[in-house]
């Protein structure tokens, strides 16, 4: 298919000043993306410059077929690693014609949150660490697990290489590098316990940006598994038995925890969640039942619970943090499937504007 | 997959400052190697310029699960030939928190040797024969092997070309050129008399590096059979019976053995080894009473020997050496699964601190 590279490699800049916009926004699921392009008159690197956009919301749940035009708001920018020149992807999120929020826009609340003063003015930081399983397609089975059996048990695959631990690199390496192209704040990459399974981190971001980044990642990462012909899962628990689960960790701080004395507002901070440790794990993904359960470092789904370098705790506070008396900590309950706007957003209120 | 290998592929210095480092490190078995990336905010080109990490020594049988933290300490930097641009990688050990090297940190010893002023003054240098077979995926038998049965005997395979007597060249091949590209000081590679069994070497490289660059060299032949759908085997008998085994010579020098006079310093050094034979063989790597058997250019694991151009010694004098009085010698008794930062800080302790 070399003529057909050449067209999609094909560098447009010498030939025309117009650009091509793909416009993103999550669909009726809450985890399904959706994507369509459009092209405009020359570059684009504000997002207020661009123009509103709509789609058939019949066609994704989330519109009815009499009335089924849903406005895209466009919100976040990002360099287009597949089109390259000066093509680029666009984070939106989605309001009725009224200008309302449609009921799966989980962005808008989030973003009044962190435009909350006492939220701006701690400068709220996420490290977000999405986990994966990359499945055979047709088998729903995982990449290098033999069809009707199982690979030997876990302990060889964390961080390994060789073809008989590490399965689908080459995806993981190419998404590192799209989203280091794209402007994501990709901060790293690890081969997972469970093989078949990676992880990337993005982060540290501030407020909104955090989770649009993780959702244009998780677009980048479902756009190169398609060229691969391999099929993505962020189903908390993919196999059940033992096998790790795939999470979601966020890592959180705030400018108080970053500075002297800040070990003590992290304390207070883990306090006020463990005290709203229900409301979170509702919101914290479908299925983490299946995946919190205790065991493989994951801590009981009922149970709250914190420690510093403790894998088996609700929450993780490092050892750096501990020795320097400020820093971060890291809410391990979140699953592979949570709604980035959600989770972080719901951190933030819950250490910086509720009360008990 | 054109398209995903653009990516793979993809210059990311037209786009930004960002690099990639790639942290290396071995595993609770001694040789399973893991390694994970970060993002930093320049090329860095000097390894105590690099962050500290750290990883969980739970998944790798280096940690208990409520203690899980080790903390991972760059020392030494290769360019990383997968990413390539301003990308590395970056070979590791691992200490606990508080900063101690964990049991499996073999480097933190073999460095403190290695910095010995006696040691330090002979410049030793280290020159390593990594042999290694390559398997194939699933049925764990050496490539180019017909499945339920085997190749004509050893004869025609060593530095052999041919499809019927090279197999996994391209490998071999790849491997040459990544490593040069890494910076790792790769001498040679051949053919071995096992079909399916290849050897390449480093050095000559002075101390600590020697571990350093083996270690490096094997993650890097790792991750190109991993390319490549193919296993790789550092066991050092792989398939038992009338076929050799896998070693890794270590080739060895110090200073005045290279002057004039050396040959002298050599013999007394080999006495040495002699006297300590059996705990260097304890130390040689695990399994290889299967494969020094005084049969296929070893000898006996109970017997140290050593001779002039005498493959069957324990310990081997090149004729070069032997005619200008001045040289190195092999030690012609580490299996290829040996911990070279094991074996040549124990050699240098032996000859030179003894």
């Amino acid at each position: 298919m070399s003529l057909l590279t050449d067209l999609i490699n094909l560098d447009l800049s010498d030939s025309t000043e117009k650009i091509i916009a793909e416009y993103i926004w999550v669909g009726g699921s809450g985890m399904d993306m959706r994507s369509k392009a459009r092209t405009l008159p020359g570059p684009v690197t504000d997002p207020s410059e661009l123009p509103k956009w709509n789609y058939d919301g019949s066609s994704t749940g989330q519109a009815p077929g009499e009335d089924s035009e849903v406005i895209l708001y466009p919100q976040a920018i990002f360099k287009d690693p597949f089109r390259r020149g000066n093509n680029i992807l666009v984070m939106c999120d989605a309001y009725t014609p009224a200008g309302e929020p449609i009921p799966t826009n989980k962005r808008h609340a989030a973003a009044e949150i962190f435009s909350n003063p006492d939220v701006v003015a701690e400068v709220p930081w996420y490290g977000i660490e999405q986990e994966y399983t990359l499945l055979q397609k047709d088998v729903n089975w995982p990449v290098g697990w033999p069809i009707g059996g199982f690979p030997g048990p876990q302990g060889p695959y964390y961080c390994s290489i060789g073809a008989d631990k590490s399965f689908g690199r080459d995806i993981v390496d190419s998404h590192y590098k799209a989203c280091l192209y794209a402007g994501i704040n990709i901060s790293g990459i690890n081969g997972e316990v469970m093989p078949g399974q990676w992880e990337f981190q993005v982060g540290p971001s501030v407020g909104i940006s955090a989770a649009d980044e993780i959702w244009i990642a998780r677009y980048i990462l479902e756009r190169i598994t398609e060229i691969a012909g391999v099929v993505v899962s962020f189903d908390p628990k993919p196999i059940p038995g033992d096998w790790n689960g795939a999470g979601a960790h966020t890592n959180y701080s705030t400018k108080s925890m970053r500075e002297e004395g800040g070990f003590e507002i992290i304390k207070k901070a883990i306090d006020k969640l463990g005290l709203r440790h229900k409301e979170h794990i509702s919101a914290y993904g479908e299925g983490n039942e299946r995946r919190l359960t205790g065991h493989h470092e994951t801590a009981d789904i009922n149970t709250f619970k914190w420690g510093v370098a403790n894998r088996g705790a609700s929450i993780r506070v490092g050892r750096d943090t501990e020795k320097e008396g400020k820093g971060y900590f890291e809410d391990r309950r979140p699953a592979s499937n949570m709604d980035p706007y959600i989770v972080t957003s719901m951190i933030a209120e819950t250490t910086l504007l509720w009360n008990p | 997959m054109s398209l995903l290998s653009d990516l793979v592929n993809l210059s990311l210095s037209d786009s930004t400052e960002k690099i990639i480092a790639e942290y290396i490190w071995i595993g609770g078995s001694g040789m399973d190697i893991r390694s994970k990336a970060r993002t930093l905010p320049g090329p860095v080109s000097d390894p105590s310029k690099l962050p500290k990490w750290n990883y969980d020594g739970s998944s790798t049988g280096q940690a208990a699960g409520d203690d899980s933290e080790v903390i991972l300490y760059p020392q030494a930097i290769f360019r990383d030939p997968f990413r390539r641009g301003n990308n590395i990688l970056v070979m590791c050990d691992a200490y606990t928190p508080a900063g101690d090297p964990i049991p499996t940190n073999k480097r933190h010893n073999a460095a403190k040797i290695f910095s010995h002023p006696n040691v330090a003054s002979e410049e030793p240098w280290y020159g390593i024969e990594q042999e290694y077979t390559l398997m194939q995926k699933d049925v764990n038998w050496p490539i180019g092997w017909p499945v339920g049965g085997f190749p004509g005997p050893q004869g025609p395979y060593y530095c052999g070309v041919g499809a019927d007597k090279a197999i996994g060249r391209d490998i071999v091949d790849a491997h040459y050129k990544a490593c040069i590209y890494a910076g790792i000081g790769i001498s040679g590679v051949n053919g071995e008399v096992m079909p399916g069994q290849w050897e390449f070497q480093v050095g000559p490289v002075e101390g600590i590096s020697a571990g350093d660059q083996v270690w490096v060299a094997r993650y890097l032949l790792e991750r190109i059979t991993e390319i490549s759908g193919v296993m790789v085997s550092f066991d050092p008998k792989p398939v038992p019976g009338d076929w050799n085994g896998a070693g890794a010579h270590c080739n060895y020098s110090t200073k005045t053995m290279r002057n004039d006079g050396g040959l002298a310093v050599i013999k007394k050094a080999i006495e040495k080894l002699q006297l300590k034979h059996k705990e260097h063989i304890a130390a040689y790597g695990e399994g290889n009473e299967r494969r020094l058997t005084g049969k296929h250019e070893t000898a006996d694991i109970n017997t140290f020997s050593w001779g002039v151009a005498n493959r069957g010694a324990s310990v081997r004098v090149g004729r070069d050496t032997e005619k200008e009085g001045k040289g190195y010698f092999e030690d012609r008794r580490p299996a290829s699964n040996m911990d070279p930062y094991v074996v040549t800080s124990m050699i240098a302790e032996t000859t030179i601190l003894g």
